[in-house]
């Protein structure tokens, strides 16, 4: 592989994307995307459908290979690291996941040891990073029952469950809140919140603004392939991103801190 | 081993043992060691050929079902359904046609089965292999059905002869019947080679689970996977195909019936439908050997028979799982 060093330098701990492109068809999904996260946050992507939100959560994980530029972890391109140590590192929790067979919640979170497993099926240690992550989703007393008979909100809370039981450094979850009442919202939330406490570096996918808002160390913007803002969320989310991104008006607030958004309605054309 | 598999594993002894004895004159496995006993000849030469091959056929069947749901994520599949089985039928008949085993080599009919059953799992990925929707896996399986059933019927049509017409016809139907040592040493090394491959694609399969995406994340190569998976089918139900002809629903069957005592995940699926494969099919041709008719029914015949009723009671019972039953 030939090119330059990642420009951060090689030591920095980041996950990095440097003029990210990826052409499908013959439409670029992400443009020229750059981007260092950072552990220890919560990195938040939002954008308008089709923005291109799925595929950058895809390309940072490595299942997706970019048209060109690169993607960076701890100053090493992730295209060069072997399948299995990646999938060590990086946790992907991929949207709309259809469970194909009607296997346990315990042997689902088992398929996150996947990357760490020997040749002789799970270890102790696996078993007790699968008893960790049931614990932290607080889906233990789910543990025995076979997927397809849990709620929505339940099956959600176990998929994430799985994502955590590989501890991985890196946690990216593609619209994790799908399906989840307010209540278990904030609990997956404060799950995350807690991952990013013990030094992972969370990036999530998120259609609701103010959840977004309240859960961010920081905003990522994503519109037509290109980054529209980048930052904390009272500096990335102002009224004037919204309407060009969204095409709304909104009210944002910022009280001690906690930013609040309240959308008004669509904005007029022109206006 | 799992107490499943073990006693799967004791079933099929016992089976073996009895169908080696089993017929109009029994044969105690003792007589082995008389070789001047006239049923000595009885048991090597008649039994003992067809036990070997309905435990390998068998056993390649159950497996490369198993395997080949766990991969389309949909528990319709097998060898037979994907027309690869068809694809494999059609290489055989058309080395059968140009009497390629009669001119040229023994190893004709497995190789021309094999590159069938390739040609056959090659399209199939390309068809349906980048695609999510089990539809159009089946879909796929269809249209391979309906070459590898096109191309026999062209190759019967110009077959030379009533004796050439009448050697197809008797293959394609499916039977173990007077088949030698020779077809064992034929079939077996590709049917194992192919087995020991499927094996291995246990823990990609279990990561499928989760769908394409999920399972890269989890480290799995879905281009490697597939690859080994034509190889291995190729393999496997090629061999199987050029030794038995076409036995159709033990692929599909076997992973059914064991799927509720294993849990459901795929790997925990592969080695109990290998032995159950192996032990549906031994039993099945041990009854058609036994049961008095007046001319021996044609083992695939008789899986057809006992098999098409058992799919349409699982398609009507609801009780496929895997995302058949979610996705149209």
């Amino acid at each position: 592989m030939s090119g330059p060093a990642d420009p951060s330098g090689p030591d920095s701990r980041h996950l990095a994307a440097r003029d990210l492109v990826l052409i499908r068809g013959r439409r670029p999904v992400l443009d020229g995307i750059d981007l260092a996260l950072r552990p220890g946050e919560i990195t938040v992507i939002l954008g308008p459908n089709g923005a291109g939100k799925s595929t950058l959560i895809a390309a940072l994980s490595g299942v997706l290979a970019p048209t060109r530029g690169e993607v960076w972890l701890d100053g090493q391109r992730l295209s060069e690291l072997e399948r299995r140590a990646r999938a060590r590192r990086i946790a992907l929790l991929p949207q709309h996941t259809d469970i194909a067979w009607p296997i346990t919640a315990r042997s689902l979170v088992e398929l996150g040891r996947i990357p760490h497993q020997g040749a002789f099926g799970l270890s102790a240690a696996d078993r007790t990073a699968v008893d960790r992550a049931l614990l932290a989703a607080g889906v233990t007393e789910l543990a025995e029952r076979p997927v397809a008979d849990l709620s929505g909100g339940e099956r959600a809370r176990v998929l994430i469950a799985r994502a955590l039981a590989g501890a991985a450094d890196w946690l990216l979850a593609d619209e994790p809140l799908t399906g989840l009442d307010p209540g278990h919202a904030l609990d997956a939330l404060a799950l995350f919140r807690t991952e990013a406490a013990r030094g992972a570096g969370v990036v999530l996918t998120l259609h609701d603004l103010d959840l977004a808002a309240r859960t961010a160390d920081r905003i990522v913007v994503l519109a037509q392939g290109r980054l529209q803002a980048d930052g904390p969320p009272a500096a990335a989310l102002t009224p004037a991103l919204l309407h060009r991104v969204y095409g709304v008006t909104a009210e944002v607030t910022v009280t001690d801190g906690r930013v609040r958004i309240d959308i008004r309605g669509r904005a007029e054309a022109g206006a | 081993m799992t107490r499943l598999e073990a006693k799967l594993l004791a079933a099929l002894g016992l089976l073996a043992v009895a169908s080696l004895w089993a017929g109009p004159v029994p044969t105690p496995l003792s007589v082995l060691a008389h070789p001047d006993d006239p049923r000595f000849i009885i048991l090597t030469q008649l039994r003992l050929p067809r036990v070997l091959l309905a435990i390998l056929v068998g056993g390649a069947m159950g497996l490369s079902g198993a395997t080949l749901q766990g991969y389309s994520r949909n528990a319709l599949a097998d060898p037979g359904v994907l027309g690869v089985s068809s694809m494999a039928s059609a290489g055989a008949v058309i080395a059968l046609y140009f009497g390629l085993t009669a001119h040229a080599t023994p190893w004709a009919l497995p190789v021309s089965a094999a590159l069938g059953a390739a040609l056959g799992g090659g399209l199939l990925m390309a068809l349906a292999g980048w695609s999510e929707s089990a539809t159009t896996f089946i879909l796929a399986g269809v249209l391979l059905n309906t070459l590898g059933g096109a191309a026999t019927a062209l190759a019967l049509s110009l077959a030379p002869g009533p004796w050439a017409q009448a050697e197809i016809v008797n293959w394609l139907m499916g039977s173990l019947t007077d088949r030698s040592l020779d077809e064992v040493r034929l079939a077996a090394p590709f049917i194992v080679a192919g087995c020991g491959l499927l094996l291995a694609t246990g823990r990609s399969l279990d990561a499928l689970t989760l769908g394409d995406a999920a399972a890269a994340g989890l480290g799995v190569s879905l281009p490697r996977l597939r690859m080994l998976l034509i190889v291995a089918v190729a393999l496997s139900a090629g061999a199987s195909v050029a030794v038995s002809g076409v036995i159709g629903f033990v692929g599909l069957i076997t992973p059914h019936l064991l799927r509720p005592h294993v849990g459901a995940r795929p790997s925990a699926l592969l080695v109990p439908s290998l032995i159950g494969g192996a032990l549906l099919l031994l039993a099945a041709d041990t009854a058609v050997r036994l049961v008095p008719t007046p001319a021996e029914l044609k083992l695939g015949v008789a899986m057809a028979v006992v098999g098409a009723p058992f799919f349409l009671w699982v398609l009507v019972r609801g009780g496929v799982q895997g995302r058949w039953s979610r996705q149209a």
